[in-house]
């Protein structure tokens, strides 16, 4: 079933609900216990939904002075054992930054909405997607899910809690205003159908942990604050005990592993669909809420007897590079429409090798793009 | 013989970085003393720390701790006493920490009247990246960055806290020693927002810079010098108190912590008293 077919299937098992709130939903079905938030729209519907809903499950949910207090608490609370969640949009998260960083240097797990909007305008867009990937300092991986309905925005947000503990990096949920603040039905499982993923725990006493030491994976046993493993976490270069280090060897170390363990789980990591490749000669490449007027303008293609396809990403960071090279192995023509100037399609360039033609197809005027202006970009249209 | 008080500092953590003569290093000292005096469990305690002199002191402790962001141990705190209420939560910062990038957050974890104790070492500068004006240098004082004089006024960081609803308020310097262990205890054995600001010597930047002294010592006498109690001070007129450091216990007050209201909500909720 996709999302075409679930907007037209009211029934019982389904729940007609907004975006913001499919993510409150999601997070608690995940466990998260901890949320730490400002206002700003168009988010603010996940807060007020994990507001009310937070002491009934047992869990705390605290407005904050800003979008600093909130990343910083949101950490504590992980740090303290707690799965934690803030959300905010494109102007609050640019806050954040710091706090991404010391979540990425410390390996903290935390999950972060952002709802990308305008600069400046309540209006919807995707010009956010680079920034998702880059813009915190120094050397990082992001783990950055971007879907494409309600029902993704709850089943993505329970995969980002889960993503986010296997991995100890912070995961973000690139929502989008066409998302947020839409309705549809979904349907939300029982909480035995839902798979939960907990960070591991360390397996040795105290005196024997050394809390930044992985094994093959990349990934340390984590403690909680008042379990008697008394870890101090900080943001400078520090060994696998955790102590502050100026030796440059041990922070390259540091920052192969917090990076690697990233990089060399990307087939666990990317979540993707392919709609109509198997014959396809060309392919739209879309995530996000652009992924569902693609798939319509591969439909009409396919309706033309054009051979198109659509591979749809979920994850969009990290890149997986041999997905990309694979599929342009295959065709002659890459499209890819985004709600912006045209930024995923230079990785999507750089992942093809030249071995096919991509094409940028942006629109970057606060809406997303009809099918037909997809469709014409498929067949190559003059706009 | 090991010194005794050597089982708090984490193994492998010396030589520590403060400069030969530190305010930082005393206030660590003492409060080592108070959780010693306190036998507080090391276990179920968190320090919180920044970035600049006083906020490494953390890092020197065998305890749980956050090391590494500027000014936001507060939030920091309100995550982990949310999280888990059980455990107790301490934070050295300076006074740049305090009263200007984490100005705000000092602010609003006071008015939450949230349970943690706050010790701010004020040495009047942002002494780690080269003496630099703060909120806390007085007016006139000439840094590397006001090099003509500071144009600006400081600000009372004890009446800022009691103003926005802190409920356990003290000052001393680094030359109060038995004075400043005791109100670092009462601070750590108060329930509420316990702020506990320590003007410390400089004699690096503030102290060599500011006041023309190089030397620990006679840092310290100047402190000692220009220290007045609430007592002493009470006997005397608005223009022979200016410019003094007035030290004491300035305020306390029992509240409903922000944990005790949470708990209280959840048991109301439970109880169906509240929907």
């Amino acid at each position: 079933m996709n999302n075409m077919d679930l907007i037209k299937t009211p029934s019982s098992d389904f729940k007609f609900i907004l975006g913001n709130h499919a993510v409150a939903e999601g997070a608690i079905a995940a466990g998260c216990r901890f949320f730490a938030g400002y206002p700003i729209t168009p988010a603010s519907e996940i807060a007020e939904r994990i507001s009310e809903r937070m002491p009934e499950v047992g869990g705390r949910f605290i407005q904050m002075e800003d979008e600093l207090g909130s990343i910083y608490a949101t950490i504590g609370a992980s740090l303290a054992g707690v799965k934690a969640m803030t959300a905010t949009a494109s102007a609050g998260y640019n806050y954040m930054q710091e706090g991404i960083g010391y979540a990425i240097a410390t390996e903290t797990p935390i999950v972060i909405v952002n709802v990308m909007r305008l600069r400046g305008a309540e209006q919807a867009t995707q010009s956010d997607i680079m920034q998702a990937r880059w813009s915190a300092s120094g050397d990082h991986e992001m783990i950055v899910l971007a879907p494409s309905s309600v029902q993704e925005l709850f089943d993505y947000t329970i995969e980002a809690f889960n993503l986010s503990e296997k991995y100890r990096n912070p995961v973000i949920i690139l929502s989008e205003m066409t998302l947020s603040l839409m309705r549809e039905n979904i349907k939300i499982p029982d909480p035995s159908e839902v798979d939960i993923v907990n960070r591991k725990r360390p397996t040795v006493p105290p005196d024997e942990f050394l809390p930044f030491d992985a094994g093959d994976d990349g990934i340390p046993p984590m403690s909680s604050f008042g379990d008697g493993y008394r870890v101090l976490y900080t943001l400078n270069p520090h060994d696998k005990r955790g102590m502050i280090t100026g030796d440059l060897d041990i922070y390259d170390d540091l920052y192969r592993r917090i990076t690697g363990k990233i990089q060399r789980a990307v087939d666990d990591i990317v979540r993707y669909e392919k709609f109509y490749m198997d014959d396809a000669d060309c392919a739209v490449i879309a995530y996000g809420s652009e992924a569902r007027s693609a798939l319509e303008a591969v439909r009409r293609a396919r309706d033309e007897g054009l051979k198109v396809g659509l591979l749809k990403l979920v994850t969009v960071w990290p890149f997986h590079d041999e997905l990309i090279r694979d599929i342009a192995e295959q065709v002659k023509k890459i499209v890819v429409p985004e709600m912006n100037v045209g930024k995923y399609v230079g990785e999507v360039k750089r992942a093809s090798d030249c071995l096919a033609e991509v094409v940028s197809l942006p629109l970057n005027k606060g809406r997303m793009h009809t099918s037909a202006e997809i469709l014409s970009g498929i067949k190559g249209e003059a706009r | 013989m090991a010194h005794p008080n050597l089982k708090y500092l984490r193994k492998g953590s010396l030589p520590h970085m403060f400069c030969p003569g530190c305010g930082a290093g005393q206030i660590l000292n003492y409060f080592i003393y108070a959780i010693d005096d306190l036998k507080i469990d090391l276990d179920k305690l968190v320090m919180i720390g920044g970035v600049g002199c006083m906020s490494r002191g953390p890092a020197y402790l065998n305890l749980s701790a956050i090391h590494g962001i500027h000014g936001r141990n507060l939030p920091f705190a309100t995550g982990i006493k949310l999280a888990n209420p059980e455990l107790t939560v301490a934070i050295l910062m300076g006074d740049g920490g305090t009263a200007a990038i984490g100005g705000n957050h000092l602010i609003q974890a006071a008015r939450r009247n949230l349970d943690v104790t706050v010790i701010v070492n004020n040495n009047g500068s942002y002494a780690m990246t080269g003496g630099q004006v703060s909120p806390m240098t007085p007016k006139g004082a000439v840094t590397s960055t006001t090099t003509r004089g500071n144009l600006e006024r400081s600000f009372d960081l004890c009446k800022l806290v009691e103003t926005a609803g802190g409920t356990y308020i003290s000052r001393w310097t680094t030359a109060h020693s038995v004075q400043l262990i005791n109100s670092i205890k009462k601070g750590l054995q108060h329930k509420g927002f316990s702020f506990i600001e320590v003007i410390g010597q400089c004699p690096t930047q503030y102290g060599r810079y500011v006041l023309g002294l190089r030397d620990p010592t006679s840092n310290l006498n100047w402190l000692l010098e220009n220290s007045l109690t609430i007592r002493q001070a009470e006997k005397m007129t608005e223009k022979e108190l200016k410019d003094k450091i007035l030290v004491g216990d300035f305020f306390k007050k029992e509240m409903p912590t922000l944990e005790d209201l949470y708990i209280d909500l959840e048991m109301r909720i439970k109880e169906g008293r509240s929907g």
